[in-house]
């Protein structure tokens, strides 16, 4: 077992026993990734990486294909793209949307409550061609899709 | 402040819950065509939806989601007569709420 791996298996722990202060003692977390509040990190942050790191303390994601994105090839326009995004996986705590060439990356967070089922749909602004990406956590691990948009008319603004 | 339509139906024990919202959504980035100057962010931030009383999504959002928004998502453990409740904070603090009943 890696040393990578153990901080992670203990950070888990940490969570799971409610010591979240731990973590976010240890410098391992920010205090935004602790759930329950619009982070204004996440959501300022001007990288993919950056902006998962802030809403999921990880930029580290596995593809999957088992993340349907619903989204148009052409975007007449980027003011509204209609993007669903499902997936058949088991256990999904939250769903993210990111356009990874807007100015701000991070469109959109779902946490899932009880009951709720892994499909999401919304219409987001996207300021030109790009991918949206769905980051969807399943069982404390990070899974992504992407889907490529062309944008015709971007919806940014500016 | 009427902002919201809500509607939810049920089929075959799943819930669909679609919502709109009238929100104008400013990044903050966009700048107004006769003044040229920058039109200030003003975009909702979070949207609960409660099914009996119990939280069934939390959505964030950023400006990156489009004017008037639209969501939907789907859930179980609730049935045709049962309660949704919608409401969503903005971030100026605005805020506003909808409840409709299950279909």
């Amino acid at each position: 077992m890696s040393a990578d791996t153990k901080r992670r298996l203990f950070l888990k722990g940490s969570l799971a026993a409610g010591t979240v202060g731990v973590a976010v003692g240890a410098g391992l977390l920010t205090p935004q990734t602790v759930l329950g509040a619009w982070s204004e990190a996440a959501f300022t942050a001007k990288e993919v990486p950056a902006a998962l790191n802030a809403l999921l303390g990880s930029d580290t994601t596995e593809h999957s294909d088992g993340i349907e994105i619903k989204a148009p090839d052409i975007a007449e326009n980027g003011a509204v793209v209609p993007v669903t995004v499902s997936t058949s996986m088991e256990g999904v705590e939250s769903i993210a949307l990111i356009a990874d060439k807007n100015p701000v990356p991070l469109v959109a967070s779902y946490d899932l409550g009880a009951g709720a089922l892994p499909f999401v749909s919304t219409r987001i602004k996207m300021g030109k061609t790009g991918d949206v990406v769905a980051v969807v956590k399943a069982g404390g691990k990070l899974y992504s899709n992407r889907k490529g948009v062309k944008v015709t008319i971007g919806g940014c603004g500016g | 402040m009427a902002s919201i339509k809500l509607r939810a139906k049920e089929k075959d024990g799943e819930v669909t819950l679609k919502a709109l919202v009238s929100h104008p959504m400013e990044t903050g980035a966009r700048k107004d065509s006769k003044t040229g100057e920058l039109v200030p962010a003003h975009f909702i931030q979070e949207v609960i939806c409660k099914a009996k009383d119990q939280t069934v999504l939390t959505a964030y959002w950023s400006g990156g989601v489009s004017k008037n928004p639209y969501l939907s998502f789907k859930f179980t453990g609730a049935a045709k007569g049962d309660t949704v409740e919608l409401s969503w904070v903005d971030n100026k603090g605005e805020k506003d709420s909808a409840s409709a009943t299950i279909d």
